[in-house]
């Protein structure tokens, strides 16, 4: 049980290497997962979606549960703290997990119909890392949260 | 809580597997059941029952109590919980005509929330016609095939999964009650041989984890009682529903043994015997797990 | 696979502005392009739901672009002020080009 599930974890990163065809170094580097995806890191989803600027911590509060019993439905949530008015609101947060294969999670829109800018959803981490959500305000200003998920893999339940 | 070292069993498990990582679970300290409620719609649910005067458990608990706040938060909502496509499948084909005979379930049966209310806590039941105990897959397809002239559903399919879970709905919260005594008796000790007997590469047991280790670490899983109160259940892990066969099946393969068949006379007397270990747990279809 | 099947929990009343909370999740594998087939060695191709809207008397209120990275049986919760009566249209995309739709209708005041 424990060495199919040790294999089932290298046939994941084999699956992630063949991606970028670089199997043995993917199986070789410690955690070297968003660098190896198919090109973009989480960082650069990050920067792809604030255009280079500076995001700045607060105002966003990401839940994520200290520690998923299983990576393949992990229930995530954001609150963004915003008054959700014609003048003053959130557009839309990007959600990233920066150990995945390919980092993107998703992107919400929100209107000034959302009323509060907050959502859940359930999502899948290959391994432990981050959780990110980044804020778009109206203004064009960034703010973001960050939540470390430890992912178990493994024993009877893995 | 008190702090309890890993189980000679996780250890010997770790050493067979050669890894050295493992050892590092051993000092998490996280031990027992949690002593969360479970309530759906202002319904409880019994989690934690006095086990049997001569049962091998002092208390007898829902696998739930081992499950994080997050893996129960899915199965404290009715919507949150994705068992729940499947149910709306289920009652959908409760009342589809299929078969030569030109029946439906809902034909016969009715209201299945009348006629199929306490099916699931007694199964399997003993069958008369074929001598033999039947889990609730074999008694559907004995009515597909004898009484709706109907092709039988495959163990795992969508199909199969969907019926069992909304047929199961409708014992929910009702006490597991199966018997065992009279013809199930033979059944029910053959299905406790098996539970004890250590078998595969790794010469485990069922009692093994289920029972000398519950509430313990295995690895990285917070290992329960193995009780199946609320099959079929959706799991992470599977992400979707799976029954009680499939789960056996896993658990043989987890300890490098052979499986019996899906569906065969051993894992059905297993079944009854693990069921009866869980005598009085509200039924939870559809539950969710990791 | 089984037949995709959407399903949205929309409050039936609610007061004019008041904010609700609407739950929607949809039956689908969300297949990674990760996955290799356990015969064939070869990688499965990605389907996924990509996208997933909600619109309120026509108008969009809530969207999402989604990754692979999302759960099977993609599950989404999140909040609308409602000014008025009316219906709510919800909208998911397949990779294959299919679209699954539901509308929901909801009695502001009175």
């Amino acid at each position: 049980m424990m060495m199919k599930a040790a294999t089932m974890r290298v046939t994941r990163r084999q699956a992630l290497g063949l991606g970028a065809g670089a199997t043995a170094v993917v199986i070789a580097g410690p955690t070297v997962g968003p660098a190896v995806a198919k090109g973009q890191s989480a960082e650069d989803a990050i920067k792809a979606f604030t255009g280079g600027a500076e995001t700045k911590t607060g105002k966003v509060s990401l839940s994520t549960p200290e520690i998923a019993e299983n990576g393949n439905t992990v229930p995530v949530s954001f609150d963004i703290e915003s008054p959700m008015t014609a003048d003053d609101h959130v557009q839309s947060v990007l959600v990233v997990a920066d150990g995945n294969p390919r980092p993107g999670v998703a992107t919400f829109h929100f209107s000034e119909m959302s009323g509060k800018a907050s959502a859940s959803t359930r999502i899948r981490l290959a391994k432990t890392q981050n959780v990110i959500a980044v804020a778009r305000m109206s203004d064009g200003s960034f703010f973001m949260d960050k939540r470390l998920v430890k992912v178990t893999i493994g024993g009877c339940g893995g | 809580m008190g702090t309890r070292v890993i189980s000679s069993t996780a250890a010997k498990l770790a050493a067979a597997a050669g890894l050295a990582a493992v050892a590092a679970y051993a000092t998490v300290a996280l031990a027992g059941p949690n002593d969360n409620e479970l309530a759906v719609d202002g319904q409880k649910y019994m989690t934690e029952v006095p086990g049997a005067k001569d049962g091998p458990l002092e208390k007898v608990y829902s696998g739930w109590r081992f499950r994080n706040e997050a893996t129960q938060a899915m199965q404290l909502d009715d919507f949150d919980n994705p068992g729940f496509t499947n149910v709306e499948t289920g009652e959908q084909l409760w009342s589809t005509v299929d078969g030569e005979a030109g029946k439906s379930c809902e034909s016969c049966h009715g209201d299945a929330a009348e006629s199929m209310k306490g099916v699931r806590a007694q199964m399997p039941k003993w069958n008369e016609a074929a001598g033999k105990p039947l889990t609730l897959e074999h008694t559907i397809n004995n009515c597909r095939t004898q009484n709706m002239k109907a092709a039988p559903w495959k163990w795992e399919s969508n199909e199969m999964l969907s019926m069992t879970a909304f047929i199961g709905l409708q014992s929910r919260g009702m006490p597991v009650n199966v018997k065992t005594d009279g013809p199930m008796k033979a059944w029910h000790d053959k299905g406790k041989e098996i539970y004890y007997a250590r078998v595969g590469q790794l010469d485990m047991s069922c009692s093994g984890c289920h029972e000398e280790n519950y509430g313990k670490m295995i690895r990285a899983d917070h290992l329960s009682q193995g009780q199946i109160n609320g099959f079929p259940t959706y799991r992470s892990k599977w992400q979707k529903l799976g029954s009680i066969h499939r789960r056996f099946k896993g658990c043989m393969k987890n300890i490098r043994a052979t499986p019996f068949k899906v569906g065969g006379d051993e894992f059905t007397a297993l079944e009854l015997y693990v069921a009866s270990r869980g005598q009085g747990l509200s039924i939870e279809t559809p539950a969710v797990r990791n | 696979m089984a037949k995709v099947k959407p399903r949205v929990k929309v409050p039936k009343k609610a007061e004019a502005g008041e904010v609700i909370t609407i739950k929607t999740l949809i039956n689908h594998k969300m297949e990674s392009g990760f996955r290799k087939d356990k015969k064939t060695g070869e990688l499965i191709p990605q389907k996924i739901i990509n996208k997933f809207t909600a619109e309120f008397n026509g108008k969009p209120v809530f969207s999402a672009d989604v990754r692979p990275a999302v759960s099977a049986n993609p599950y989404f919760q999140f909040k609308v002020k409602v000014p008025e009566s009316g219906t709510f249209k919800f909208t998911w995309v397949d990779d294959d080009g299919s679209t699954y739709s539901t509308e929901k209708k909801i009695k502001v005041g009175g």
